[in-house]
């Protein structure tokens, strides 16, 4: 097949110009594009207003699409429900008998806690959720793991917040525009989570792989006490998300720690909510947000 | 070799006495598909692996080989800043890489010009395998690990739906040749 004809400008002058300066413009916009790369390896944060605005522009639609995809996922929900029903009503009575019992011994656990707290003047552990939100989109075809978030600024989203699921941990807020935010997500690779095990506290971080595994690498080395069924939970420390979140579940050990699933998967977390900083929800001074050096002392 | 017959009889494309096309939709079309492409895919599910193909680059690949014309080539920077905005990768990789492909492909075109679906197939696959290395190592700096299931199945779907993103392009080439009533 021959090649298109209209790369052929003849005699006319406007013609070839029209040409030439498309080549250069088409030059000039990849060594642009490299050096906004450039820019935005040495500042990631660099055109975080740009990326808000165009996710609140595009906010009404991913919404609406939201809403279709998890009405849709209910719908098959519903259909499947029917052939299982019988079995699943069996098994979930047993179960709610169990709970029921488990949930009268946490309640007297939690009392006693709070008893206990009072008696040594600890500060109670009430956390307010920020906000009530969905996650309307997330970057599939990249390799970074980043959602977006229905609520923004105007609903009080500051950056550094933690995003939970009722399953679990989800991720924290990296940028915030107006109408929506950016939530880095806990299977990121760059995401560490500084968790334990919820059973006997042996302390790790989990780090995101970037394909919804994560994976644990414990502290204290020596011999790996792990298991696989093991449930890992956020430890609190950091200060940023707050201790007792369910974070991930072993699948495999390895030499040095393990590899882990994520307990919420946010493909079926679609409602999430935020929470506050925990160590400023404690009435702490936040060391990641108040960045000013201490006052010099006065010379005398 | 025999001559192909014509893809769509193309009385029906042409311009007509009380039948005109709709400069609006002939010129915004491309674009708009491109940049719809892109985006769209985010909004289906919340994905915890990059197991979607780069949907909005398939779309520019198969556009240029359609329609070869209706691009210019310095379309990879508006684009590319676009796909940037939504695409998680760092400000400027879209842009790069997107401008580099239309100058290659323009490039590949003036010294090979004879086409095919094959080698079209061929072109799109070895663009879309290496765009999908390059946003790995782009968006994998200074990452201690990196899977690499989700990235190898990544670019098995790239290849394998490729022919039907340039069948989608083509589609919404005659949608955008398409003649509305005029009285003039």
């Amino acid at each position: 097949m021959a090649p298109p004809s209209n790369r052929r400008t003849g005699f006319s002058k406007r013609a070839q110009y029209t040409n030439f300066f498309g080549y250069i413009a088409a030059i000039a916009g990849a060594l642009l594009g490299g050096a906004l790369l450039i820019v935005s390896f040495v500042d990631p944060n660099a055109f975080s207003g740009l990326r808000g605005l165009a996710s609140d522009g595009a906010r009404p639609m991913a919404t609406a699409t939201a809403t279709v995809r998890s009405e849709s996922s209910g719908f098959f929900d519903t259909i499947g429900g029917y052939f299982t029903r019988g079995s699943r009503v069996a098994r979930l009575e047993r179960e709610a008998e169990i709970n029921r019992v488990r949930l009268a011994e946490a309640a007297a656990l939690a009392n006693e806690n709070r008893r206990l707290k009072a008696l040594m003047h600890m500060p109670v552990e009430g956390v307010v959720p920020v906000a009530k939100a969905q996650l309307i989109a997330s970057t599939g075809s990249s390799l970074r793991r980043f959602a977006t978030l229905s609520a923004g600024s105007s609903a009080g989203v500051a950056t550094g917040m933690p995003v939970r699921s009722p399953l679990g941990l989800v991720g924290r807020v990296l940028e915030v525009s107006r109408g929506t935010s950016r939530v880095l997500l806990i299977t990121d690779s760059e995401s560490v989570v500084p968790v334990r095990r919820s059973t006997d506290g042996i302390v790790a971080t989990a780090r995101g792989v970037g394909d919804g595994t994560m994976q644990l690498e414990l502290v204290s080395l020596g011999i790996n006490p792990l298991k696989p069924g093991d449930i890992f939970v956020t430890s609190g420390s950091g200060g940023l998300y707050r201790p007792g979140i369910a974070v991930a579940v072993v699948m495999a050990v390895t030499r040095d720690g393990a590899t882990a699933r994520v307990l919420s998967d946010p493909a079926s977390s679609e409602f999430v909510v935020v929470e506050p900083v925990y160590i400023a929800a404690l009435g702490m001074p936040d060391a990641s947000v108040s960045a000013a050096p201490p006052p010099a002392p006065a010379k005398k | 070799m025999a001559s192909r017959p014509p893809l769509f009889p193309q009385r029906r494309y042409r311009k007509e006495i009380n039948r005109s096309h709709s400069p609006v939709l002939a010129n915004v079309m491309p674009w708009l598909s491109i940049m719809l492409a892109s985006v769209v895919p985010q909004w289906l599910s919340i994905f915890s692996a990059p197991v979607l193909p780069p949907f909005g680059y398939l779309m520019l690949v198969a556009w240029r080989q359609v329609r070869p014309g209706v691009l210019p080539v310095w379309a990879g920077l508006p684009l590319g800043l676009f796909d940037d905005l939504y695409s998680g990768l760092p400000l400027g990789s879209g842009i790069l890489l997107w401008s580099l492909t239309l100058i290659a492909m323009e490039l590949l075109e003036a010294t090979y010009p004879w086409r095919g679906v094959l080698v079209d197939w061929l072109v799109g696959s070895v663009l879309a395998t290496g765009y999908i290395l390059l946003t790995c190592l782009i968006g994998g700096h200074g990452a201690p690990a990196i899977a690499v299931t989700p990235v190898l199945f990544q670019i098995l779907a790239s290849i394998l739906l490729f022919p039907l993103v340039g069948r989608f392009a083509a589609w919404c080439d005659r949608l955008r040749l398409i003649r509305f009533r005029s009285i003039r």
